[in-house]
């Protein structure tokens, strides 16, 4: 069996231009996490559903697990890495799940994180039931979610 | 200075988590290869013939391994880790297949290879011929034995045991009233969200090996894999990255990977990763929970428990590594907070070709409360007394602690409740969930049409078992403190509590004390994270460590400054005398003090020229003493600390489609002193949260032919924040322990364990028809309310 065809994929990924040379079938995490070794992007079920892989893509919120990096060449990624500041100062995301026990292994947090940052765009003033809406998608075996809604909300207050 | 121990402190782990900086295992070892394993699709077969040829043009194919490359201690057997003597038909399984597999997901080739991609084309192109044997599935088949999943074990039977005190039978016979109940638990399993996985790196030029594995375990691991590959145990270094959940399934060690994968990198020469993948994690890793027990009971008119006795039937999985863990668990912490007046339990453990069983949170808890907890809703409902009086009619009190009941536990030691109060925590309980008040609430649902349904359950839970943990305190010249200790951690944040621990004991801030776990280059002895015994045992550990450490300080600094060691005190990291300003020293000073160096190289060094310490009679470290400052000591407790709890739960359901929705969730919680509330808090959420999903939703669905049918986060169905309760309502009584210096208990497992008792109480309650079996999903509660309404016909 010979060696598989390589394509060469442009993506801006959390403002930086990466050029890889991948496999058609090399899935979006594996590029991030192996080929351009932004390993903050977890994956938890290979298959959509525990939202662990979520990272923006131009801004949406989408399973990496679930995409082939070829089809998203020249388009523009978020992960967890590019959700903090430039000097390193966390997102209000990021600070509210700090502030509100919102992680325990933290092994799904990167997903929640971008997943609540696309979520806060969309409704920067969120209930308790936006707030549960909005992580309504993701998995998470530690927290039992509790403190997860607490700091979707905690959140949008420190966006105010 | 403020006290760490008991204050809400956020975590320091959280930074690096939040930011995309954990380091799990996957995340390591990019220049690895990587492995892919050819796993059984069959339950039960015979191994005719694995044909590689195909697989060996596979571009980027490094090496595949099958059973006859393993040599020596490797084509054993994999170790019993736990032996038992009433395991008289224990069996393991070779790290790769022999000649007969015995669950789907068994491994019976490794490929390695460029990347997991390549792997992957490769082992699906090796061609196993298997003969098919009838599967054995579920506790009935396995009992009925028409099919042998080992054919030298027979009846399946690896295992019978029985404990009692008193005569139950002669105590049942006798009471005034009996009841009989069969209760069935299925299988569900821990599910986190990182799978397993290992890497392994091999120094030829050392002749070291070092592996990385996602593990509960690195003590354990490390001496299985010195074992199987024949190292010297010095030359073996595991290390635990950041790991991703365990609840359980990680403990379980070696796994075939952890010895294949080192096995491979020594060979090659090279670096090999395996990460598991979730279907992988489904069928080749371990299950738990599946029982059914038999109960029988004599009571009195107020429901005192006279005589007791369960036989149980545990379903062990095609292997037992593990042991007898959790059907002895089962069997001991079944009795809760009550004390029947006679008790016998009797169980079997039997093979079915499915995967292996090993502990799950709670193991074998869950089902112990869940046969308690519906045997005395039974009592009530036959005696038409309130369950709450039945249940108090049973507690041990408070002054009768310690409890002996006179049975031996899974550790060997004997079952002794050290402290608890019942009684004070179902007032509490009773209180929070508005226990008096229901019926109100219930006739005001029923005139709106809405059926609603309040339970409660309660449970005792050994914590911190032992044999030992130890902990290492280390002071360094810059006034860090480092600390290690052997137990490993999947995010219960130990590295907070540990440091708030240090800190208060040695009177340094938080943010100097530096903790690690689980890696066995900076603390090779230790256990294991498992039965909620981290905080306890390695908490225990490393204050008397950092006691250790402390005393040294003093004894050094008192000397430097020429002051009794008595009228020192520590503020965040600087010796001073007590009322005496000025007369200080820091303890990066004392610890270039303690250490009779002949180099000078930081200003600690240069700080330290103005005092005076040692005798120049003596040699420069006395005979009795060692360069630095160094705590290490070890916590070994006689037997383990028992924390306690009760949930009650309001469950409205649905008269047509039968869903069962959560109205109300109410924990009170006896885990000792509290060493940070926010923590605690945390492992209660997100054990109710596992304990709904174990009660109304996660069941492993075997076919008939031993085919996981659900072996996916598509079909397995785990909560999502939509299946949790909209907020838990927790109250904490804190009776410390009195055998640890800190007066904590465990608090890891606990939101678990009453959850199928609790939703079976309060599901019965609101239908009005015993509920026998968990899970429960809405379709089986549709069934069970026709059965119920033809059987009233």
């Amino acid at each position: 069996m010979s060696a598989e065809p390589l394509h060469d994929v442009g993506l801006v990924v959390n403002g930086a231009a990466h050029s890889v040379r991948v496999p058609a079938r090399r899935l979006l995490s594996d590029c991030l996490r192996h080929d351009m070794r932004l390993t903050g992007t977890h994956v938890g079920c290979e298959h959509g559903v525990c939202g662990a892989c979520t990272v923006l893509l131009d801004g949406e919120p989408v399973r990496s697990c679930l995409l082939l990096a070829v089809s998203v060449d020249g388009h523009e990624i978020t992960t967890v890495e590019g959700l903090a500041g430039l000097t390193g100062e966390l997102s209000p995301v990021q600070q509210a799940f700090e502030d509100c026990h919102g992680l325990q292994c933290g092994f799904c947090t990167p997903g929640f994180l971008t997943t609540i940052t696309a979520g806060l765009r969309a409704t920067p003033d969120p209930t308790e039931d936006d707030a549960r809406e909005m992580i309504g998608g993701n998995l998470c075996r530690c927290t039992g979610y509790q403190n997860i809604v607490a700091a979707v909300l905690r959140a949008a207050e420190l966006s105010r | 200075m403020t006290k760490m121990f008991g204050e809400p402190i956020k975590r320091v782990e959280d930074r690096r988590l939040v930011t995309g900086a954990g380091a799990f295992l996957d995340d390591l070892g990019h220049d690895a290869l990587a492995a892919a394993l050819v796993r059984s699709p069959h339950a039960h077969a015979r191994i005719v013939d694995i044909d590689v040829t195909a697989a060996l043009d596979v571009d980027g194919l490094v090496a595949i391994y099958t059973y006859d490359d393993l040599t020596g201690p490797l084509a054993d057997p994999l170790p019993l880790l736990i032996p038992h003597p009433a395991l008289t038909h224990g069996r393991t399984a070779y790290a790769l297949a022999r000649d007969q597999v015995n669950h789907v997901g068994e491994p019976i080739a490794m490929v390695v290879a460029r990347d997991r991609y390549v792997a992957e084309d490769a082992a699906e192109r090796i061609a196993v011929t298997y003969e098919p044997l009838p599967a054995v599935v579920g506790i009935d088949a396995a009992r009925a034995a028409a099919h042998l999943v080992h054919d030298d074990v027979p009846g399946n039977v690896g295992a019978r045991m029985m404990q009692e005190y008193g005569d139950a039978e002669a105590a049942i016979a006798g009471a005034p009233h009996r009841l009989t109940l069969d209760l069935t638990v299925e299988r569900s399993a821990s599910t986190p969200l990182e799978t397993r996985g290992v890497l392994a790196r091999w120094d030829n030029e050392s002749q070291r090996l070092r592996l990385w594995s996602s593990t509960q375990t690195s003590t354990g691991l490390r001496a299985a894999v010195a074992a199987k590959l024949g190292l010297d145990l010095t030359n073996v270094e595991v290390i635990t990255p950041d790991v991703g959940g365990g609840f359980g399934v990680k403990i379980m060690h070696p796994w075939p990977e952890e010895v294949l994968v080192p096995m491979a990198a020594r060979a090659l020469g090279q670096p090999v990763k395996f990460t598991e993948d979730r279907r992988e994690h489904f069928i080749a890793a371990a299950h738990e929970r599946a029982q059914q027990h038999h109960v029988e009971v004599g009571f009195d008119d107020e429901g005192r428990l006279l005589g007791l006795h369960v036989t149980f039937w545990h379903d062990h999985g095609a292997y037992t590594p593990y042991g007898l863990i959790v059907p002895i668990v089962t069997s001991t912490q079944l009795l809760g907070p009550y004390k029947p007046g006679a008790y016998r339990v009797e169980f079997e453990s039997l093979y079915t070709n499915t995967v292996i069983v090993t502990p799950y949170r709670g193991a074998g808890r869950p089902q112990g409360a869940f046969v308690m907890e519906r045997t005395l809703d039974a009592i009530a409902r036959e005696l038409r007394l309130d369950r709450v009086a039945v249940r108090e009619t049973n507690f041990i009190q408070p002054d009768e602690m310690p409890y002996d009941f006179g049975l031996t536990f899974q550790d060997g030691r004997p079952l002794v409740y050290d402290s608890g109060d019942f009684p004070a925590s179902m007032e509490k309980l009773k209180k929070l969930v508005g226990w008096d008040s229901f019926e109100a609430f219930r006739a005001a649902a029923r005139a709106d049409g809405r059926q609603v349904g309040i339970g409660l359950a309660c449970y005792v839970e050994v914590t911190g078992v032992g044999p030992y943990v130890g902990g290492h305190v280390l002071i360094e010249t810059s006034g860090k403190v480092k600390v290690a200790t052997g137990l490993t951690t999947q995010g219960q944040g130990h590295q907070t509590v540990f440091a708030q621990i240090v800190a208060d004991e040695l009177g340094v801030r938080m943010e100097d004390v530096e903790v690690v776990t689980g890696d066995t280059r900076r603390f090779p002895y230790a256990v294991g994270t498992f039965a909620s015994r981290a905080a306890v045992m390695s908490g225990s550990a490393i204050a008397l460590a950092a006691r250790a450490a402390r005393e040294k300080v003093l004894r050094v600094a008192a000397e430097a400054l020429e002051a009794d060691p008595k009228d020192l005190e520590i503020v965040e990291g600087i010796v001073r005398v007590k009322g005496n300003p000025g007369a200080e020293i820091a303890l990066g000073t004392v610890a270039v003090l303690s250490n009779p160096l002949r180099y000078a190289f930081d200003e600690a060094s240069k700080a330290a020229t103005q005092f005076a310490v040692g005798d120049p009679g003596k040699p420069p470290v006395a005979e009795d003493d060692e360069p630095g400052i160094e705590g290490r000591d070890y916590y070994s407790p006689p037997h383990a600390t028992f924390a306690n709890g009760m949930h009650a739960v309001i469950v409205e359901t649905d008269p047509d489609t039968a869903e069962i929705t959560i109205l109300k969730y109410c924990v009170v919680h006896d885990c000792g002193n509290l060493i940070n509330p926010r923590i605690v808090e945390g492992q209660i959420h997100g054990g109710v949260a596992q304990g709904v999903g174990g009660a109304l939703y996660e069941r492993m669905a075997y076919d008939e032919h031993g085919q996981l049918q659900n072996a996916s986060f598509m079909d397995f169905l785990m909560p999502y924040v939509t299946e949790v309760p909209r907020g838990i309502e927790i109250d904490h009584l804190e009776t410390p322990s009195p055998l640890n210096p800190l007066g904590i208990k465990g608090a890891g497992e606990a939101g678990v364990i009453p959850s199928a008792a609790v939703f079976a109480s309060a599901i019965e309650d609101a239908e009005g028809f015993p509920i026998t079996a968990m899970p429960i999903s809405p379709s089986d509660l549709f069934a069970l309310r026709q059965q119920n309404q033809e059987g009233s016909r």
